[in-house]
This record gives C-alpha cells, sequence and structure tokens, in this order.
C-alpha cells in the first residue's frame, strides 16, 4: 500500500501538472479537493483518465469520483480493491 | 438617432431538417432529430445519441450547389446552405447596392478535415486529394467561402466564443447595422460534429447515453449536434421601404462574464443573471412582457442549475413559459444561438411554443417546468434567446413582435 | 477628456514591454516555457491555477497581469462594467494540436477545455472578476481600425467604463501578446486606430 501511495503521488503530480509540489508536500490523509491543494473538478477529470489509463479501472458515474478521490490513500484503496489482475 | 434592427430572412438545417419549412415542421410533431450516429466515423458509434444533419457530405456539396469540390468541408457547406436559404428569403437580389457583410461563427472550424487527413498531411511527401483540405482549417476558410457563395465583399468576420458564438454574431451583426456601417448583415453560425468534439466532450463525461432530458431532475447531459442558423438583418426603415417581410425585430441583446470557472457555470448563475437582466434594460421591457425563454438548456447537471437559478432570480415567481429546443437538435455549440434565434423568430411570426421534450419530474432546486406540448395560438410578442459559452461567455438576445 | 489608452503590455521576442519600458529581457534560445515561467516568477503574485493553463492562455494571463498591476478596476467600475475585447489568427491551434494527440489513447479533459481562444479572457476575468462583456474574433491580422471601433463603441453606449483589447496568438515557438487597457477617461494617449498600430509596432512609445 505504501508503495502504491508514493507512486500515485508523483503520477498525480505529473498529471495534474502540480507545479513546485514534491511528493513529500503531499499527506495520504489529506484532503485533496477544497482546501490543501486546491483541486477542482477539471482535475477530478484527469484523475479518473489516470486511473484507466495506469490501472485500467474505468469509473462510469463522476459523481462517485467523490468518495474516491477523497484522500491519495482512498484512492489507493480503490486501486487495490478493484485493479485488474 | 440609431436605427432599429429588424429580421428579413431565415435559414437553418439541422438534424430536424434541410431548411426552415422541414425544421419547423419537426418542431410541430415533435420529432427529434437525435438518433444514433451514422454519419461521422467514431469509436462512439452506437453508444453516444447525437443530432447529425440526415446527409453525407456528398450530398451536401450537391445541396449547397458545389459542382467542384476544391476543398469544402462539411462545415462549410452546411454554413453555405444555411446563409444562402436566409440571403435568398430576404428578398436579395443580384447587382443590388447596399453595403452587406457576414458575421458567421463557429468552434471547430475545419476540424472535421483536418481530424481526417492529419496523418495525410504529416506525411512527409505524401500528396493526394486530401491536400485541398490544409487551407480549410482555419475559422476564416468557412466564412470567406459562404460570404463568396453570396457575392459578399463590404465585411466579413468570424467569432468563435465557444456555445454563444453565433449569439454573438447577431449582436454584432445588430450594431453595424445601428451605427450606419452597414444596410445588411448575414449573422449566424455552424459547426459540424467531429471527433475530437465528441471526446473532447466525453471526456468531459457531461455527455448523454440516451436522448437528453433538459430541465429534468434525472439529467445526465447533453447531445452534440451540428448545423447551421443564419438571419439576415436590416434597418427596420429600409425594410418597411422594400416592403420586405419582417419576421420580427432584435430589440435587446447583451454579453457578460461569469468569471466563475473555464467551462463550468456558477451555481447561483451570476453571468446568466446579468445578461438576461440587461438584454431586457436594453430592450425597454419589463419581465412580464416575456411571453416566451428559449432557454441554453443543455441538460447538464451545471448549466440547467445554473440557468434556473438565474430565471427565478430574474423573474422571481413568476418565470415565462420556457423551454429548450436542444432535445430536437442536439447541441449544436457554435451553431445554437443562430439556430435558435430562427426558432425564436419562428415563434413570434406562428405565436407558438415549441415543447422541451423528454421531460418527466421537476429538479429539486426550483419551481420550474417547461412547456411540455406544442402550444399554439398563444400571444407571442416577445422571446428571450439565451447562449451560454464556455469561458463563463453568457449572452442574451430578446426578439420583439413588430 | 476624451477616451484614452491609460497602459499596455507588449509581449514579443521573449521581451515583455510595459508603457514603453522593458521589464523583461531573455535569450531567444529559451522555450517559450521557459520564458514565460520566468516572467510569472517576476510578477510575485501566486497563481497555482496559472500552471494548469495552457501556453495561449498564460501568455495572455502574464500580459493582463502586467497590464494590470496596481490597477483595481472591478472596485473603480463595478465588475460588469469592465469588458475585454480579444482577437487573434491562430485561435487555439496550438492546443487543439496538443489535445488532438491525445485522442487516440486517452483523451485529456483538462487540455479540451482550452481548445477554444476565448477561454483565455475566462481566465482574466475570473482573476478580476470582470463581467462585463467578452468578445473574441478572428482575423487574419492584427486590425487596430476594428478593435478601436468596437472599443470606442461599447464606451459610448456605456456598455463598458474600460475595455482591455487584446491581440494574443501562440503557435508553438511563435507568438506574441499585445494588451492595452481603454479608460473612459483617463491620463494616457487617446485611443485612435493610428496610436493603436503605433503601439503595436513600435516598441519604446511612451503613453
Amino acid at each position: 500500500m505504501d508503495e502504491l501511495i508514493a507512486k500515485l503521488k508523483t503520477q498525480i503530480i505529473e498529471q495534474l501538472n502540480l507545479e513546485g509540489v514534491a511528493p513529500d508536500d503531499i499527506s495520504a490523509d489529506d484532503p485533496l479537493f477544497g482546501e490543501g491543494l486546491g483541486l477542482d473538478s477539471i482535475d477530478a477529470l484527469e484523475l479518473i483518465v489516470l486511473l484507466e489509463k495506469n490501472y485500467g479501472i474505468r469509473i462510469e458515474n463522476p459523481a462517485d469520483g467523490k468518495k474516491i478521490f477523497a484522500t491519495i490513500r482512498s484512492i489507493a484503496e480503490y486501486i487495490t480493491a478493484n485493479k485488474k489482475a | 438617432m440609431s436605427r432599429r434592427v429588424v429580421i428579413t430572412g431565415l435559414g437553418v438545417i439541422s438534424a430536424i431538417g434541410d431548411n426552415v419549412r422541414e425544421n419547423f415542421s419537426s418542431l410541430k410533431a415533435k420529432r427529434t432529430g437525435i438518433e444514433h450516429i451514422n454519419i461521422l466515423q467514431t469509436i462512439h458509434k452506437g453508444i453516444l445519441p447525437a443530432g447529425e444533419v440526415k446527409h453525407s457530405d456528398e450530398e451536401l456539396l450537391q445541396l449547397a450547389g458545389v459542382s467542384e469540390n476544391t476543398g469544402y468541408t462539411r462545415l462549410a457547406l452546411l454554413g453555405m446552405i444555411a446563409a444562402r436559404e436566409a440571403f435568398i428569403s430576404s428578398g436579395a437580389k443580384k447587382g443590388e447596392r447596399k453595403r452587406t457583410g457576414l458575421v458567421t461563427a463557429t468552434t471547430v472550424g475545419g476540424m472535421g478535415g483536418t481530424e481526417k487527413y492529419y496523418l495525410d498531411y504529416i506525411e512527409p511527401g505524401k500528396t493526394g486529394d486530401f491536400v485541398k483540405y490544409i487551407n480549410s482549417y482555419d475559422c476564416g476558410d468557412s466564412a470567406e467561402k459562404i460570404a463568396d457563395s453570396l457575392g459578399i465583399k463590404d465585411f466579413i468576420t468570424s467569432i468563435n466564443t465557444a456555445c454563444s458564438s453565433s449569439a454573438n454574431a447577431l449582436m454584432l451583426g445588430a450594431r453595424l447595422i445601428k451605427h450606419g456601417r452597414l444596410d445588411r448583415v448575414v449573422a449566424g453560425g455552424v459547426d459540424a460534429l467531429t471527433k475530437f468534439t465528441i471526446n473532447g466532450f466525453n471526456s468531459l463525461m457531461i455527455l448523454d447515453k440516451e436522448n437528453c432530458k433538459p430541465f429534468d431532475k434525472n439529467r445526465t447531459g447533453l447531445n452534440l449536434g451540428e448545423g447551421a442558423g443564419y438571419v439576415v438583418l436590416e434597418s427596420l426603415e429600409d425594410a418597411q421601404k422594400e416592403g420586405k417581410t419582417i419576421y420580427c425585430e432584435l430589440t435587446g441583446y447583451a454579453n457578460t462574464c461569469d468569471a466563475y470557472h473555464q467551462t463550468a457555470s456558477s451555481p447561483e448563475g451570476a453571468g446568466a443573471y446579468l445578461s438576461m437582466s440587461k438584454a431586457l434594460v436594453m430592450s425597454g421591457l419589463k419581465v412580464e412582457d416575456i411571453d416566451y425563454i428559449n432557454v441554453h438548456g443543455t441538460a447538464t447537471q451545471i448549466n440547467d442549475l445554473s440557468e434556473g437559478n438565474a430565471m427565478t432570480k430574474l423573474f422571481g415567481g413568476n418565470v415565462p413559459k420556457f423551454s429548450s429546443t436542444k432535445a430536437y437538435t442536439g447541441h449544436t455549440l457554435g451553431a445554437s444561438g443562430g439556430i435558435e434565434a430562427v426558432f425564436s423568430a419562428l415563434s413570434i411570426q406562428n405565436n407558438i411554443i415549441f415543447p422541451n421534450l423528454n421531460f418527466k419530474e421537476k429538479m429539486d432546486e426550483f419551481n420550474l417546468v417547461p412547456v411540455t406540448e406544442l402550444e399554439e395560438n398563444v400571444r407571442v410578442r416577445n422571446v428571450l434567446s439565451n447562449s451560454f459559452g464556455f469561458g463563463g461567455n453568457n449572452s442574451s438576445l430578446i426578439f420583439s413582435a413588430l | 477628456m476624451s477616451t484614452a489608452i491609460t497602459a499596455y503590455c507588449l509581449i514579443r521576442n521573449h521581451k515583455v514591454i510595459v508603457n514603453g519600458e522593458t521589464l523583461l529581457e531573455k535569450e531567444k534560445e529559451l522555450k517559450f516555457s521557459e520564458f514565460i515561467k520566468s516572467a510569472y516568477d517576476l510578477n510575485a503574485s501566486a497563481n497555482l491555477k496559472f500552471f494548469k493553463m495552457d501556453d495561449l492562455c498564460k501568455l495572455a494571463y502574464i500580459a493582463s497581469e502586467f497590464l494590470l498591476k496596481n490597477k483595481k478596476l472591478s472596485e473603480q467600475y463595478g465588475q460588469e462594467n469592465v469588458s475585454l475585447l480579444f482577437a487573434n489568427t491562430s485561435s487555439s491551434l496550438d492546443t487543439d494540436i496538443s489535445y488532438y494527440n491525445t485522442i487516440k489513447d486517452f483523451p485529456s479533459p483538462s487540455l479540451f477545455v482550452y481548445t477554444l481562444p476565448n477561454i483565455m479572457m475566462g481566465e482574466i476575468s475570473i482573476r478580476n472578476k470582470f463581467k462585463g462583456e467578452n468578445a473574441f474574433f478572428i482575423f487574419e491580422r492584427f486590425d487596430p481600425d476594428f478593435l478601436r471601433n468596437y472599443a470606442m463603441q461599447l464606451i459610448k453606449e456605456k456598455k463598458a467604463k474600460a475595455v482591455i483589447i487584446g491581440w494574443v496568438d501562440l503557435l508553438k515557438e511563435n507568438y506574441e501578446a499585445f494588451l492595452c487597457l481603454a479608460e473612459e477617461t483617463g491620463n494616457g494617449t487617446e485611443l485612435t486606430t493610428e496610436n493603436l498600430e503605433k503601439l503595436y509596432n513600435v516598441t519604446n512609445f511612451k503613453l
């Protein structure tokens, strides 16, 4: 899980063009949207693309994204639960 | 003293018909043009419904009267067909000495040709028939082709402000006449369906896999469409002097910025509220004078909420009858303002209000129920037409009976 | 007192010129992305959203930040009374190409939202809370006469008290941005076609 979380941090920084943010700056349990990184709705869509591109997981309903993308940890847990073998 | 501006010609081609008469007939018969994609070659065929114009590119070449295809994209042809219908219906005559302009609008320009031939273009040394489309890429190319086909030389321009583009074209056209710069303007817009837009909107996850349901509680997104809508604008004075048919007057318009997000509108609809209220002020009308609103009504979660909130704020408990005609034509992007201007003019000319198809349950956030059956023999004197685009570009037009 | 150009900003050949003064000059070999980042760093006002913009919007945004430094137009005139009037020749072609290259695998939503040239006005409006008219035109080349007349009309009709006129074009490494602020009344140079043309062409024009 820790390895996945570390990998996710790097991937997210790249996919979302988070300039000046280092993986160490992001805590696994801090909220991604609203405060902190201040991601918005377009970022949420890019995260959906990231999940499909890097992990083969397709999210059909964008509304599900809110829960799944709450924190890095929740994303990692979702991937672990749904990744195709 | 600035001149009053009226509409003397209408032209449209869309998923529900090749001309004004066919579109009007479909609107009255509640016959949608949204169905599974047949013409565009896309991976979304069979999955995403859209409002395609029911003709192949070859058929459009014939409809447009083009004998030799020297690089006419689907978009240019659609624009030429509708602009010509408007021009002819306004009684335009060859050799007339009228300062005439074309203000057209589009969001994809020649993208339809480029995406088909992109890989051929970039292959070094490759030549073929596709080469003739290279210059057709930019928006200005279709503007020039449309202007050429009508013999318009005095003024030509293209506007690209996303989904409010052709409403803005009508605004500019009106201004040019009011201030005596031109005597006649063909104004409107055109957009053709492309893989570029389908994939783009799909990546934003705002497309409905079924037919869209504007202003419905269970709406899940929009259907894309294609087509062209143009009107001919002239001064009231000239139109009356020449005994022209006058469909209606363009009495008010406004463009504002929502200043909230690149693509989403603000939940409270600040920009929409501003554009509607400013158009109203310009027209000199009061809220109770509006008989019908042709809403932007794309059926996305965000737009309908935002627009509904703005309407409620502006009209209070007395929101006029309203409907979205996008469940007939799909969201035609840059052409929507022009196509819906034609529908608004038809509404006034025929005292008719077109229904909002597919509506079943009203939204929770406010008490708004659109018109769901065709209403004939209703007094329609003033119509408000909204077109809201990405970038927070909000336009509202008001058309009035003379 | 007539409508005046009260400020302007020119960004061309890796130089940023504001009201006749060169504020930044970088080596020609630098890529646009590096140049515009150094312009962003120079302006000091942090905005992480900058890094999500496409190159065309970055260019327009930076030009506007320089143009409007020390100005508070929304407060001074009211949000609805500041209008934007922009034009270019390449539309959003640069980003259209980048976005198009993602279609075959995974279409990128964050690129798609920038495939419209008017988004640059949206970015400037969001940043500064401008809610007035936003108009965008596609021309073959910079047309000072059209832009001047349109801006004058907006002010005369009382649709705006201040208009930001912009010509912002970018395609790969070829770019230029020319922004000027026209105010209903103010100290500066009269808003005429000749003056607009002069500002666009001559880099050391003092207002």
